[in-house]
């Protein structure tokens, strides 16, 4: 680590920039001794949140969630598809996570992200454990046609948080979606229609609920997680890039709407956690939980 | 109520647990790890010089490899991977040989249910078998919860489908000191109480993740016991050879 005496003094001499790149983990503690972080964000607080629907005219639903300078674009893309025979009433979704180059110096073209994988699978075993899609009302006709959702999240810009930015847009999407308008023709196939004309040709066979307009999921125990850094006593809420390679102990809570817990992910890390730190992060995750509520509220008011 | 189980343990009984060390040649460790049907073979190489691109060369680095019985590597085997090198980096002492990778090779033998506990217990008896530097052990644990809110520990494959909701726990092992009590107690718990790892599926309340967190620190302690004496029943063999 390097003597601390010499430190100190080159502490007084040095440029702020150049101590945060030598040694950035007093920089850091130096902040948290006085309860705050190097940009200025009290510890519980997590970065400023957007969440944009319908940027991508050709996908069926779209998000951009933007959670500080993480970025995530959500798209779905929805495909007539034969169900399996173990569940003929029930629709599928596949997630696909990807983190191009463009997202992280760290990041080479042709050799996919170790991240990427890990949170693809997270994702989809939270969204389809948390029971916030009905895989039901994707059905269309029982046994014979379904829809499958290709849900297909980017990362645009890596700055920690991954997760938590990424389910926010893959939520997103999904209130954005419209499902397209289709028909059964004569042969018995799905027929896409584009304008709601010709309805003499075609026989609509859809949910009695709706008849010739784009259809919207109900979507019921949304989702919302939150990581955090556990670093001695402290805790730290949504992490930057810079923070998560400092102190390596991560913990993300997930929580539904009515406050039950979908995941709590800790992957090893240097600090134990133990009942205390946990339930402050369920209580910071709480917090946050009533914050995205309301901005995805307010997005679908829009 | 009890809850009846189709092998006849009781909710809080493990599976009856095996492990044998050095039992292949060419690695510098290895271990095989069984609990009931479930099990796995762990295999150490290492440490050796260099470590890959975007690590920290000041300390050692971990890679592991997972293996699955059947079929390609996918997400799933993936996911196993990143959490099974982050709980080693956080029980190995990473400063003794730095600038230095270490391999574990992870072969999944047959998977009866509780698979990432088992894997993670045969690693860390391969890392002894080994003697790369460790802190502590990482003892795992399944803890599933049942529709009544019963926790159920170390379910098999059928057990674990039909639950609503289960957590794979890892906590350090129990340690057994001359020194008093209070002398191992950190934020006012044991140090043994604190979680490496945890990884949840399924939904479930705040408080019946305490719960099976509860039932797990129970369950450590009867593993810790069962680690120390085959650690020492093999130490007792060699030292008999030797």
């Amino acid at each position: 680590m390097g003597l601390p005496d010499s430190s100190q003094d080159l502490s007084t001499e040095m440029e702020v920039d150049a101590f945060r790149r030598i040694f950035p983990l007093r920089f850091f503690e130096r902040h948290l001794s006085e309860s705050l972080r190097p940009d200025a964000r009290p510890l519980g607080k997590a970065r400023d949140t957007i969440v944009n629907p319908g940027l991508v005219s050709t996908a069926d639903g779209s998000a951009l969630a933007k959670i500080g300078s993480t970025t995530m674009l959500a798209a779905i893309r929805m495909e007539v598809m034969t169900p399996s025979t173990d569940s003929p009433d029930e629709g599928c979704i596949a997630l696909e996570f990807h983190m191009p180059p463009i997202c992280s110096p760290t990041v080479r073209p042709g050799r996919p992200a170790d991240a990427a994988p890990v949170i693809s699978k997270r994702l989809s075993d939270t969204i389809l454990s948390s029971g916030m899609v009905d895989l039901k009302e994707l059905c269309l006709v029982s046994g014979k046609a379904a829809w499958m959702g290709y849900l297909d999240i980017y990362c645009l810009n890596a700055d920690g948080a991954l997760f938590d930015a990424a389910l926010l847009s893959a939520v997103a999407a999904f209130s954005n979606l419209e499902i397209p308008v289709v028909a059964l023709n004569d042969n018995g196939r799905i027929v896409a229609i584009s304008g709601g004309k010709d309805e003499d040709n075609a026989s609509i066979i859809e949910k009695k609920a709706v008849n010739k307009e784009k259809r919207k999921l109900t979507l019921k125990n949304i989702p919302f997680s939150l990581t955090c850094i556990l670093h001695k006593n402290y805790i730290l809420a949504d992490p930057t890039t810079e923070e998560e390679s400092i102190m390596d102990t991560l913990v993300t809570v997930v929580l539904d709407a009515s406050d039950q817990m979908v995941s709590l992910y800790k992957s090893g890390g240097t600090v134990l956690a133990y009942s205390s730190a946990v339930k402050s992060c369920v209580e910071l995750a709480r917090k946050r939980a009533k914050e995205l509520k309301q901005i995805l509220g307010e997005m679908d008011i829009d | 109520m009890e809850i009846d189980r189709v092998d006849g343990r009781t909710p809080n009984q493990l599976r009856p647990l095996a492990c044998s060390r050095n039992i292949l040649h060419r690695p510098h460790g290895s271990a095989s790890w069984s609990q009931g049907d479930t099990k796995v073979l762990a295999a150490v190489y290492g440490p050796k010089a260099g470590t890959k691109k975007n690590e920290n060369a000041e300390k050692a680095c971990f890679e592991v490899i997972w293996k699955p019985k059947t079929g390609q590597i996918g997400k799933v085997e993936k996911e196993c991977e990143m959490i099974l090198k982050r709980t080693i980096q956080s029980i190995c002492v990473l400063t003794v040989n730095p600038n230095t990778t270490t391999s574990v090779i992870i072969q999944v033998v047959h998977d009866d249910g509780s698979l990432l506990p088992c894997a993670i217990n045969a690693a860390c008896a391969a890392l002894v078998d080994a003697g790369i530097p460790m802190k502590h052990l990482a003892v795992a644990i399944c803890c599933c919860l049942a529709d009544n809110g019963y926790v159920v520990l170390d379910p098999n494959k059928l057990e674990e489908k039909k639950m609503s909701a289960f957590a794979y726990l890892v906590f350090p092992n129990t340690t057994l000191s001359v020194l008093p009590e209070g002398s191992s107690v950190a934020e006012g718990e044991p140090v043994e109480h604190g979680i490496i790892t945890s990884v949840t599926h399924g939904v479930m309340s705040v408080d019946d993740y305490f719960l099976c967190v509860e039932n797990g620190h129970a369950a450590t302690a009867s593993l810790s016991a069962f680690f120390r004496k085959n650690f020492q029943q093999s130490q007792r063999d060699s030292s008999k050879a030797g």
